[in-house]
């Protein structure tokens, strides 16, 4: 009769099952002689609370009141980081070839790592090239792209790249899949144009795409095969004048079961839980803004991009030069979906202007970030 | 290990005593001597095959007041572990650890969380540790948490003297009515408290268990529950036999004793689920306590219908079965940790089956028949009777 009455387990699905001892006091508690930890200090603890090693300051603390992980990731030894992945494009050696063809040659290695993907939680995974996204590939439509691919993880893996190409070279069981130790050099042309991206495609699929294995793939229009929006392609092409106006950051969506019960307890843009949230990504008034999103969450059926106070123009895939919904303040991506987000603050004012996913669960969980709207970026 | 009288005979080496003391010496080296050998060299080290230590993490107490949560946590994994964040209703809070830091093994802190809790709503926190493990704590009805203030005392006072003293003062009001029974009677009342005192050290070992399951794997709860048990009845055995066995007024004291321990666990119980919010404790479930409870002075007014006591011994009855009730609300519902609540209902239900035992030989010495009185027909129903009545009122309670 009286168990029912000790009973505080509500009986919820649960990693290892605990039940809440019954409350109490402080002022009771801090008499209680159980040899326990004394209650005095925190009841005297009348201030809101911060890390004594990361108190967050300033304006975007008011922002999030307190709902964030708590400390800093320590980048240098993780060996990248998240401001710098923003804009880390990989273009690889570019050679030409005899036939005028333009040859461009990436270097990807395996790397079982642990990483910390929030401040002080360490997760074990499988890397391209040490980070998480892997390298952000990033060529012309129409080049020849060979990808030198090695593994020296502890499984086999792949480079499934979202792209056209043989079969032989699809990273798929019996067409460059690699054991450990082992070498394939991927080879094909870039095309079509877009935001693509990469990722392992040994199975099981689930468990290598969530430890890791994903990254960009972004192919830049030949402004010369797109005279009717010429303008267009040269700003998207890397090293134009014309891109050099633009803002150009990669997010890649993605989130981290660290339980592996099937559910993830981590969510970020690039890996990292609130890094855009405790760093503000610095962003002119003057220049547009254009995103290469890529989500490859894993165990969500969707993912989303909302931005505040504001409207983007957004291309599916990146796959056109004209936006395929104009004008909208929300996007949902299903995993391996990806696109494009064009926009300004031109008539904002500057100040903190948040992006987040708008499924609030993921974004309470790490992934929601802000935009530190600057007249100019120095 | 210090029993000398168990130690061998000396070697005739030896001199006198204090060569005995030295023949402690090496097992005790031999022990240092390997252990150390053992963390000098890693002998194990090719059995981690690179598995992550095992985490646990216990959530012994929570404090919930104004715009925060607090919880007082215990690490018992094989190794050092570090809380390095802590979600309230999957969202990820900032929260401070008192004391900062790794948690050793068996350590505890208090992880306080600014939070703003919703009344009477549920919450689950989650805590993620360094491996990204997760232990939850789940607040099935927030309601902050008691604090000692006179009210409050007042009302708690209130429900564990409705609960616990005004049904065993009820119960011993039948003394008059009782005293006239006769030996079948008497064998009747006797078993009937033999029957509800079975029912209460079931009850009490149930909810020991419980609280044992709850607590840190460290404190190795079942077995902490039987240990105590059993030292429970064997200490109470001791003082109980000091003169003789007990009779008369002496054993409705050892039968009040018991039941008091009981009722302090009942208190323990209802206080800690009205603390939590998990229980709203209405006039119903009070008054189905109460009459739950009433058996229990008959039971402790059987053994002394045949000696006239003072009224004061009655009074002494009703608070020491009764009042433990008011101590286990007042204590229920402010912070208690599992495995001391665990502890000391195993006590508990040593303690109420010794009363058993003796409330058993009471009655056999007390028949003409020895031994032979307990599978009486009397003794069955009377026992029954007790059980039943019990089980019966219980239901009226069962949350």
């Amino acid at each position: 009769m009286l168990r029912s009455w000790f009973r505080f387990d509500p009986g919820r699905r649960r990693f290892f099952s605990l039940v809440a001892a019954a409350v109490g006091g402080a002022a009771w508690a801090a008499g209680n002689a159980s040899g326990q930890t004394s209650h005095g200090d925190h009841a005297q603890q009348e201030t809101p609370p911060t890390n004594a090693a990361s108190a967050i300051m300033g304006d975007h603390q008011i922002a999030h009141g307190g709902m964030i992980t708590v400390g800093e990731v320590d980048n240098a030894r993780n060996g990248f980081d998240p401001d710098a992945l923003l804009t880390d494009w990989d273009g690889g050696i570019v050679e030409i070839l005899p036939d005028g063809m333009t040859l461009r040659t990436f270097e990807v290695e395996v790397e079982d790592k642990e990483i910390e993907i929030a401040p002080g939680v360490f997760f074990p995974a499988w890397t391209y090239n040490g980070r998480v996204p892997g390298p952000s590939l990033r060529a012309k439509e129409g080049e020849r792209l060979r990808i030198i691919f090695r593994n020296f993880g502890s499984h086999q893996h792949s480079m499934h790249f979202h792209g056209i190409h043989a079969a032989r070279m699809d990273g798929v069981p019996g067409a460059g899949m690699v054991e450990p130790g082992g070498e394939f050099v991927y080879e094909f042309d870039a095309k079509p144009f877009g935001c693509h991206l990469y990722h392992c495609h040994a199975f099981p699929l689930t468990r290598h795409m969530h430890k890791g294995m994903y990254g960009a793939f972004i192919i830049d229009p030949d402004p010369a095969l797109h005279p009717e929006h010429e303008e267009v392609a040269r700003s998207r092409l890397l090293g134009t004048p014309e891109n050099a106006k633009w803002q150009e950051m990669m997010m890649v969506m993605n989130g981290f079961d660290t339980n592996f019960d099937g559910e993830n307890e981590f969510y970020a843009a690039n890996t990292i839980a609130h890094c855009y949230a405790k760093k503000p990504i610095r962003v002119s008034r003057n220049m547009p803004v254009r995103i290469y999103l890529i989500n490859v969450t894993e165990f969500d059926p969707i993912n989303s991009f909302h931005l505040h106070a504001n409207f983007f123009d957004y291309f599916d895939q990146g796959t056109t030069l004209t936006p395929t919904l104009k004008t909208v303040d929300l996007i949902m991506q299903c995993q391996a979906q990806r696109g494009i987000l064009e926009f300004h603050f031109r008539d904002h004012e500057p100040g903190l202007y948040m992006f987040h996913a708008h499924q609030s669960e993921l974004a309470e969980l790490g992934w929601m970030g802000m935009f530190d709207v600057v007249e100019d970026v120095t | 290990m210090n029993g000398t009288e168990n130690v061998a005979k000396a070697p005739p080496s030896s001199q006198g005593n204090g060569g005995r003391w030295l023949w402690l010496l090496p097992p005790f080296l031999l022990l240092a001597a390997i252990v150390g050998w053992l963390f000098a060299t890693d002998q194990f080290a090719n059995l981690s095959r690179g598995a992550p230590p095992i985490e646990n993490l216990t959530i012994e107490r929570s404090v919930l007041e104004d715009g925060r949560m607090s919880f007082l946590v215990r690490a018992g994994g094989s190794e050092a572990m570090a809380i390095a964040q802590v979600q309230v209703d999957a969202a990820y809070w900032q929260f401070v650890q008192d004391p900062m830091g790794t948690l050793e093994r068996g350590q505890t802190a208090w992880i306080s969380i600014p939070y703003p809790w919703v009344l009477g709503e549920s919450h689950t926190v989650k805590f993620v540790t360094n491996t990204g493990a997760t232990f939850e704590a789940v607040i099935a009805a927030a309601v902050p948490t008691p604090t000692a203030t006179a009210g409050q005392l007042r009302s708690q006072t209130l429900i564990g003297a409705v609960v616990g003293i005004l049904p065993v003062t009820v119960g011993l009001m039948f003394y008059p009515a009782l005293r006239n029974v006769g030996r079948q009677g008497m064998t009747f009342l006797l078993a009937l408290t033999v029957g509800l005192l079975a029912f209460l050290f079931v009850d009490t070992l149930e909810a020991a268990f419980e609280l044992a399951g709850a607590a840190a794997a460290l404190f190795q709860g079942p077995v902490l529950v039987l240990s105590a048990a059993a030292a429970g009845f064997l200490c109470l055995t001791a003082i109980g036999r000091r003169s003789g066995t007990p009779q008369g007024a002496a054993l409705a004291f050892y039968i009040a004793l018991g039941i008091g321990l009981h009722n302090f666990g009942e208190g323990l119980a209802i206080g800690a689920a009205f603390a939590t919010g998990l229980a709203g404790l209405g006039t119903f479930l009070v008054v189905g306590f109460a009459v739950h409870n009433i058996t229990e002075g008959i039971g402790i007014a059987a053994p002394i219908l045949k000696v006239r006591p003072p009224l004061r011994t009655f009074v002494a009855l009703a608070l020491i079965a009764g009042g433990p009730a008011v101590l286990g609300i007042w204590i229920g519902s402010m912070a208690f940790s599992p495995q001391w609540a665990a502890l000391f209902l195993g006590i508990g239900a040593g303690a109420i089956l010794q009363v058993i035992l003796e409330v058993s030989l009471y009655l056999v010495r007390s028949s003409l028949s020895g031994a032979s009185v307990l599978i009486s027909p009397v003794s069955l129903s009377g026992f029954f009777s007790g059980m039943i009545f019990m089980y019966v009122t219980a239901a009226a309670v069962k949350i």
